[in-house]
């Protein structure tokens, strides 16, 4: 387990002084001005070495990412987009960075943008955190007023200006071009790739969009060396990560562990174990609704990191929000709650997407009463398979993996439910209707 | 999903002088010639100023940012936090409903809202003072089942708690937000399992549940005098990128030979729009027609209001016409 000297968000129940004064005396922007003189090739190559992968969702690795952005400057100037539109159902973590661990985000932001040549940041933070923006806004104000940030920063000679932005509700906008265009004024609809945003994105300038938490760890990272970070975790899966664990257990909470950390341990330790024990277990989303649900007794062993519970259960670490489901649990009907989401949420311009979204859930729903052919299963899947990588971004991809694990891991309780329907109501309405 | 504007529009928005000077320093964050980009933050204070989104709101946002309505229009229905129509005088409850907080029992909190609001979303309470939506993931899933009320999160609710709520916003009193079983943030709630030390010079409140306390304004509809502005990216000058830059086109005193040319030529051109433009010294299509980007919003901020940037923006364009048609 983690002990608490390694852990890098020391604030994170906001249980401590959340000024710029406790932050200060908590380690965060002790002479940042020396990181930034050991240059930006430094500042990337450490970044590269720590093994840091995007804790968004897709765990592109983050050193890497920022070297894709141009050295030299085109006329055009450089920007570090934040997404801090965390809405990915089960996904809680990044609020309580900002609302109470706000220092280490800005102090990140000031790293990053410095390392990418960009004066100027945007951290675009989900509209119904009202609260969470105010108290970044406040630590922002704090930084101002101290000359971290601003012109000639930490007294390093480097002008940064950093912008809190907000949306106004909709998931798509975390999805990083469709974050540009909001941020541009725009509906939130996805931009075809290429081009990327390091080539063009915010304004039609060279952009990098990195998740909160991704940028917060970075001060953190670089303090204390890159080799300390990489102790922790299996190869390729290394660092400390933010667990945010819902649903089912006794003791939902948001958590920093160790990466690869087993399931077993992360619920017991923290979560006061599942509720009604280990044998109530039924399935576990374990990285967001977007990835694939396990079976249970298949999530017992489980380690939390990205190669293991892609490459072994073919479901994803995500975001690292683990949604935790007890037996009570009608699996069929938490998936089709699901799909509503993503119905909901589909911004309509891929036609896949915004016809199949709609779709999967209608037949979802006749699933959920067993008012459903056996073979519309298999139909069912088949479509899923159709939306899935036929979209601009990948929220058609998102709402096919989690019917996919549904079928993939409890295809006989749907059968069973086909089988048990009360005769009298047989209807056969077609799939499509 | 379809989002229609409402049947009955009031007739006019402005923003009040407080957040008209809020709206200004906010559009200052981007570069210029990109003032859409404030888009959203704006029509977010229209509805806290309004308590709905009104299309004379919008339209009143877009002049401001000098968009073309339809674009501004476009932005208002895409995102849900706008609402398009009327909600409860007192508060508009949203509950969040998807997967973390169904398991935790957010359809019970919903049949409370059906039970003391009205039986379907978004339909006004008998009194007039709640209405109530599902709304999807709220970002507080570890802290599930919750709602949000105006500005803050409700946490960790059951039945009773959110039917006390209801009460409470009811009789007049602004019920704490947070957690509501005691719990201070997203800790495990049977105590810590890290950051132990963090259990010495704990606060009462954690991080939004103080900032709720310190403004009192959780409900309350925002005129812009609530906080105070502070606006440190005004004086930073980074990179000369965010200024709205104006420059006083050339006005004359009194019309050449005396004579003020007719400029309701100009399409659009109201007499009332004639008489603003009088007194700023501008009298002939000939000097509209020199106006770049800078002199136009010098008009236009310099005008009482009625003449929009994009109105500007179209006599700029028939007067060069008028222009090059005498010429010729």
């Amino acid at each position: 387990m983690l002990s608490d000297r390694d852990r890098i968000f020391t604030n994170i129940y906001g249980m401590h002084d959340r000024t710029l004064r406790g932050a200060m005396a908590r380690g965060h922007w002790d002479n940042t001005k020396s990181i930034l003189v050991k240059g930006r090739d430094w500042i990337v190559e450490q970044m590269k070495a720590s093994g840091l992968r995007g804790r968004g969702g897709a765990g592109f690795p983050t050193g890497l990412k920022w070297s894709f952005m141009p050295k030299e400057s085109d006329g055009r100037p450089s920007y570090l987009v934040i997404n801090a539109d965390e809405s990915e159902p089960g996904t809680c973590k990044d609020r309580e960075i900002m609302r109470h661990d706000p220092h280490t985000l800005i102090e990140g932001c000031l790293i990053a943008s410095f390392a990418m040549s960009a004066n100027c940041c945007y951290i675009y933070i989900r509209g119904e955190y009202i609260r969470e923006k105010e108290m970044l806004q406040r630590a922002i104000d704090e930084a101002y007023e101290a000359g971290l940030v601003g012109k000639n920063a930490c007294n390093s000679g480097w002008d940064f200006d950093i912008f809190l932005h907000h949306g106004a509700g909709a998931y798509i906008c975390g999805e990083e071009t469709a974050l540009l265009e909001s941020l541009e004024g725009k509906k939130g609809m996805p931009r075809m790739k290429p081009p990327f945003p390091a080539g063009a994105g915010l304004y039609g300038c060279p952009t990098t969009v990195n998740n909160v938490e991704s940028i917060a760890v970075v001060p953190t990272i670089l303090r204390r060396g890159s080799d300390w970070f990489s102790s922790f975790g299996r190869p390729n899966n290394s660092g400390t990560k933010l667990f945010a664990i819902s649903g089912h257990v006794n003791n939902p909470c948001v958590v920093e562990e160790a990466m690869s950390i087993s399931f077993q341990e992360l619920i017991d330790k923290h979560c006061g174990g599942v509720r009604g024990g280990w044998k109530n277990l039924k399935a576990v989303i374990p990285g967001g609704s977007s990835v694939p649900c396990v079976r249970g007794e298949d999530m017992k062993d489980a380690i939390m990191d990205f190669d293991y519970l892609r490459n072994d259960l073919g479901s994803g670490l995500g975001t690292a929000a683990v949604i935790v489901m007890d037996n009570s649990v009608d699996i069929i009907k938490a998936i089709w709650r699901l799909s509503k989401f993503y119905k909901h949420e589909s911004c309509g311009q891929c036609t896949p997407c915004r016809e199949g979204t709609g779709w999967m859930m209608r037949v979802m729903e006749r699933l959920v009463h067993g008012n459903a052919e056996k073979d519309e299963i298999d139909m069912l899947f088949d479509v899923t398979k159709q939306v899935e990588g036929h979209t601009i971004c990948a929220l058609g991809d998102a709402a096919a993996w989690p019917i996919q694990g549904l079928i993939r891991n409890f295809r006989d309780e749907i059968e069973e439910r086909i089988l048990n329907r009360d005769i009298a109501h047989v209807s056969k309405p077609l799939a499509a209707e | 999903m379809l989002r229609r504007l409402h049947e009955e529009q009031p007739r006019s928005f402005s923003f009040t002088r407080e957040n008209k000077v809020w709206a200004e320093t906010q559009i200052k964050k981007y570069p210029a010639g990109r003032e859409a980009s404030a888009i959203i933050p704006l029509l977010w204070r229209a509805q806290e100023q309004e308590g709905w989104l009104t299309r004379p709101a919008i339209e009143y946002v877009a002049d401001l940012l000098g968009m073309a309505y339809m674009r501004a229009l476009e932005v208002a229905t895409f995102y849900f936090m706008f609402h398009l129509k009327p909600v409860g005088n007192i508060a508009h409850i949203q509950v969040c409903g998807t997967l973390s907080c169904m398991l935790c029992g957010a359809e019970d909190l919903i049949s409370v809202c059906k039970d003391k609001i009205a039986p379907n979303p978004h339909q006004l309470s008998e009194d007039g003072k709640f209405s109530w939506e599902e709304v999807e993931c709220l970002g507080a899933c570890s802290n599930a089942p919750m709602v949000q009320i105006g500005k803050d999160y409700f946490e960790d609710l059951t039945q009773e708690s959110i039917g006390q709520i209801i009460d409470n916003l009811s009789a007049g009193e602004i019920p704490t937000p947070g957690p509501q079983n005691g719990r201070f943030a997203s800790e495990p709630k049977d105590g810590l399992t890290s950051l132990m030390e963090n259990e010495s010079g704990r606060t009462k409140f954690n991080g939004s549940v103080q900032m709720a306390e310190d403004f009192k304004d959780t409900i309350k509809r925002i005129n812009g005098t609530e906080a105070e502005l502070v606006t440190p990216w005004l004086q930073s000058s980074g990179k000369k990128t965010s200024q709205l830059r104006m420059k006083k086109p050339k006005t004359f005193k009194s019309p050449r030979k005396s004579v003020p040319e007719d400029l309701s030529n100009l399409l659009g051109l109201g007499e009332k729009a004639k008489i603003e433009l009088n007194n700023l010294g501008v009298y002939h299509s000939s000097q509209i027609s020199k106006w770049d980007s800078d002199e136009i919003h010098w008009v236009h901020s310099n005008s009482s209001g009625s003449l929009s940037l994009n109105k500007l923006k179209s006599f700029v364009e028939q007067a060069k016409k008028l222009q090059t048609n005498k010429d010729g």
